[in-house]
């Protein structure tokens, strides 16, 4: 059932590719114009609000805990009036005490409850990432399936704008290598729908990495991904745009940025095909090796640190299974490899542009001009 | 009080027994008041009654049970140093009482949740030897089917959570429990159990923070035997008054070599958190082991301490006193039981040693709950794969 609802939302994704990529541009401009008659938009962080709000709804186990989620709507909005329609009983406010209030919340997961863990950033999560790690993702591995833990770690992940070296990691490498996890990366509004609601009933330990600025970018979404029962299958990835000549793999922010450069490289006659991984971890590497044996080019993408970064695992993955596919030597394109500077000209060469995709597709397509 | 109604709440007693120790147990509930050896200390609440209410049957199951989980802790003494038991192996012998008296307060309903010297809470809360020495061994048949180790003990169906390796994360685990508890009205408390060591740690102050703010029902357990690995609790903690740590949440210092001290004061912890929220409890314990198997424990302590206090304080030597001088059981009749007991975790161990390592299959098991078909990869990723289920 999740399978056909994913090739549904293909085909949404692919027709309103080009009003997508406006929007992206455009972010607190609702593009009415392009819209199809009678088709909707929402800003991701209504997304994932309804989605919260959908799921507590329907099952009284969910609870939202985190740093001001309650009674200050939630630092960035996300978790805005569920205090006021749900009470204190199932919103917390926690202080300001990661590693007490993420081992209070995989505890509680280990009694049957189903928390909602928000970090204000991933950054912090560093100081609960025991908790996620060796209290969440390894418990029903240790007790051979006596402890399960149905628990989701949520909140922002990656650059946001001039926020400095220590709130600007990315750690979907770091989660995504860890087995009992999974690791999910929404980038559009129905993505985050999506996704959310299918992590907060997964009945093991999901991390939800978000992106800060997309927060506030609108997207179409379709009445099917309105609907309450609305999910999104993990470990699917989706492909945002087709193409023959290369694949471009990314998440997150980074798809926005893949779509602008599968935008140039068409004008220039390199057809991209763009794929929004959605999960990290399981990954899927069948989706992303069809598509490389279809186009025998793979430039990745990635927001964060390039060393041992979920670029170097879809190379490893593509060299591994399609090798004799491949026509070029594989591309990454990731964060630079140093902590994130302050200044904006040096925190822009820090991130990938859309310029260095489209550099990159041209070497492996070897046209360097 | 039937022999049946015995073994449901504890699989500890074997079917056959000799007559003699069956006429002893099923002898009923004549009441027996103990007083403990030691008075209680506390800090922002009053101490209970030194008086605790107890009965000829418990005395025995105290005895019985405390015995056969020091005979348990010996043998694997003996598995590890014969390399059966790999890796870790943490030992509990000495801190028997607290195991023993917490049970005898509690319901299954209450939680238990504790670090990696797990094996008699494990048996206290219903597991059998078979399952202990089977995990211990890595075999299939283990309570964690060999998958946990010594470290990764879990009884759910009796609310035991484990079973952690990692010092003081079981804190906030279980006050995550506790708060579990609050939030589905069950009227249980949890026990969150961790050492003189794991007191320093910060995770604790801030689940205790948390647990103080939303009354939760948690119950924190410093076994204080006083040594943190290999370092005295005056080297590590500034202060060595656990139960005052709290601050602000009451605390009570107990003798945790007195089954009944450990039972009375659980009992009072119960009531209190179910009306006000978190508490302390320190038990003033002892390992005689050390912190581990590659621990000798004797470069940090002399012999003379650890002989000293299996003299004057051993948990056993004490109710043994008491069932003797209550003429509840004859000493002939205990040595008997000592030797059932002997046979009882042979027999397990026996049989544990026949039972097979587990498939190899099950290397990709139990990864999710629900893996949707994701590959899994052994080190050779072209030779060994699996689709977890």
């Amino acid at each position: 059932m999740w399978g056909i609802l994913g090739r549904r939302a293909v085909v949404n994704g692919g027709i309103s590719a080009s009003s997508l990529r406006s929007r992206v541009r455009s972010s607190s401009v609702s593009a009415r114009s392009y819209a199809a008659a009678g088709s909707k938009e929402m800003t991701v962080r209504d997304a994932l609000n309804s989605a919260i709000d959908e799921e507590m709804s329907a099952d009284p186990k969910v609870f939202v805990m985190g740093e001001e989620v309650g009674q200050y709507q939630g630092a960035y909005k996300i978790t805005k009036g569920l205090l006021e329609k749900y009470g204190p009983e199932r919103v917390y406010d926690t202080p300001i005490t990661e590693a007490g209030f993420t081992g209070i919340g995989v505890g509680a997961a280990y009694a049957g409850l189903k928390p909602v863990v928000e970090f204000m950033t991933f950054n912090f999560s560093m100081q609960a990432i025991d908790h996620i790690i060796n209290s969440a993702a390894k418990s029903n591995y240790m007790s051979a399936g006596q402890i399960n833990v149905p628990i989701v770690f949520r909140g922002p992940n990656g650059a946001a704008a001039g926020v400095g070296a220590q709130h600007s990691q990315c750690y979907a490498a770091w989660y995504a290598s860890v087995p009992g996890l999974k690791v999910l990366a929404p980038y559009s509004a129905e993505d985050a729908r999506g996704l959310l609601k299918a992590a907060i009933r997964d009945p093991d330990p999901v991390v939800f990495l978000e992106n800060e600025l997309l927060y506030g970018e609108s997207f179409p979404i379709s009445e099917e991904a309105l609907d309450s029962s609305f999910c999104l299958p993990i470990g699917k990835a989706k492909i945002e745009r087709e193409g023959k000549d290369v694949t471009i793999t990314t998440f997150s922010k980074m798809v926005g940025f893949a779509l602008k450069a599968a935008e140039k490289l068409a004008e220039e006659g390199i057809s991209a095909e763009v794929i929004n991984l959605r999960s990290i971890r399981p990954l899927d590497r069948a989706t992303i090796n069809a598509s490389v044996r279809k186009t025998s080019r793979l430039v990745t993408v990635e927001e964060g640190f390039p060393q041992h970064g979920v670029c170097a695992e879809i190379c490893a993955s593509v060299v591994e299974e399609s090798f004799s596919y491949l026509d070029a030597p594989v591309e990454r394109i990731a964060g630079a490899d140093v902590p994130m500077p302050y200044a904006a000209n040096l925190e822009r060469l820090a991130l990938p542009q859309v310029e260095d995709i489209v550099r990159a597709a041209k070497r492996a397509c070897f046209r360097s001009k | 009080m039937s022999l049946s109604r015995l073994s449901s709440r504890s699989n500890l007693i074997p079917r056959p027994l000799s007559a003699a120790i069956s006429r002893l147990i099923s002898t009923d509930t004549t009441p027996i008041t103990i007083e403990t050896s030691l008075p209680f200390t506390a800090h922002l609440c009053d101490p209970p009654s030194r008086s605790v209410e107890s009965s000829t049957q418990e005395l025995l199951t105290f005895f019985r049970t405390m015995a056969l989980m020091r005979r348990m802790e010996i043998a694997a003494d003996s598995l590890y140093k014969a390399k059966l038991i790999r890796g870790f192996c943490h030992l509990y012998d000495g801190q028997e009482a607290v195991a023993i008296g917490m049970e005898a307060a509690i319901t299954r309903k209450d939680a238990i949740i504790t670090a990696y010297r797990d094996h008699c809470i494990f048996l206290g809360r219903g597991g059998s030897l078979y399952e202990v020495f089977a995990e211990l061994m890595g075999r299939r048949d283990g309570c964690s089917r060999g998958k946990g180790g010594s470290m990764h003990f879990y009884k759910k169906d009796a609310s035991f959570y484990g079973g952690h390796g990692i010092v003081g994360a079981q804190v906030p685990l279980g006050c995550g429990i506790a708060f579990a508890q609050k939030y589905d009205k069950e009227e249980a408390v949890t026990f969150a159990m961790y050492g003189d060591g794991a007191a320093n740690q910060g995770q604790l102050f801030e689940a205790l923070n948390i647990s103080a703010l939303w009354d939760l029902p948690s119950i924190l357990v410093c076994e204080n035997n006083h040594y943190g690995m290999g370092t005295a609790e005056w080297r590590a903690a500034k202060s060595p008054s656990y139960y005052k740590r709290g601050d602000y949440v009451p605390g009570l210092k107990v003798d945790g070599m007195d089954a009944f001290a450990v039972k009375q004061a659980c009992k009072f912890a119960k009531e209190h958190a179910l009306k006000n929220g978190p508490i302390i409890l320190e038990m003033d314990t002892y390992r005689y082991h050390g912190h581990s198997m590659s621990d000798p424990g004797s470069t940090y302590r002399t012999r003379d301490e650890i002989s000293g206090v299996r003299q004057e304080r051993d948990p056993i030597e004490r109710i043994k006193k008491l069932v003797l001088s209550h003429d509840i059981a004859t000493e002939k009749e205990l040595k008997d039981m000592e030797k059932e007991i002997r046979k009882e975790v042979d027999d397990a161990i026996a049989k544990a040693k026949d039972c097979p390592m587990p498939e190899p299959s099950e290397l990709f098991t139990n990864v999710y709950v629900k893996g949707f078909g994701t590959e899994s990869f052994g080190p050779d990723r072209k030779e060994v794969k699996a689709a977890l289920p």
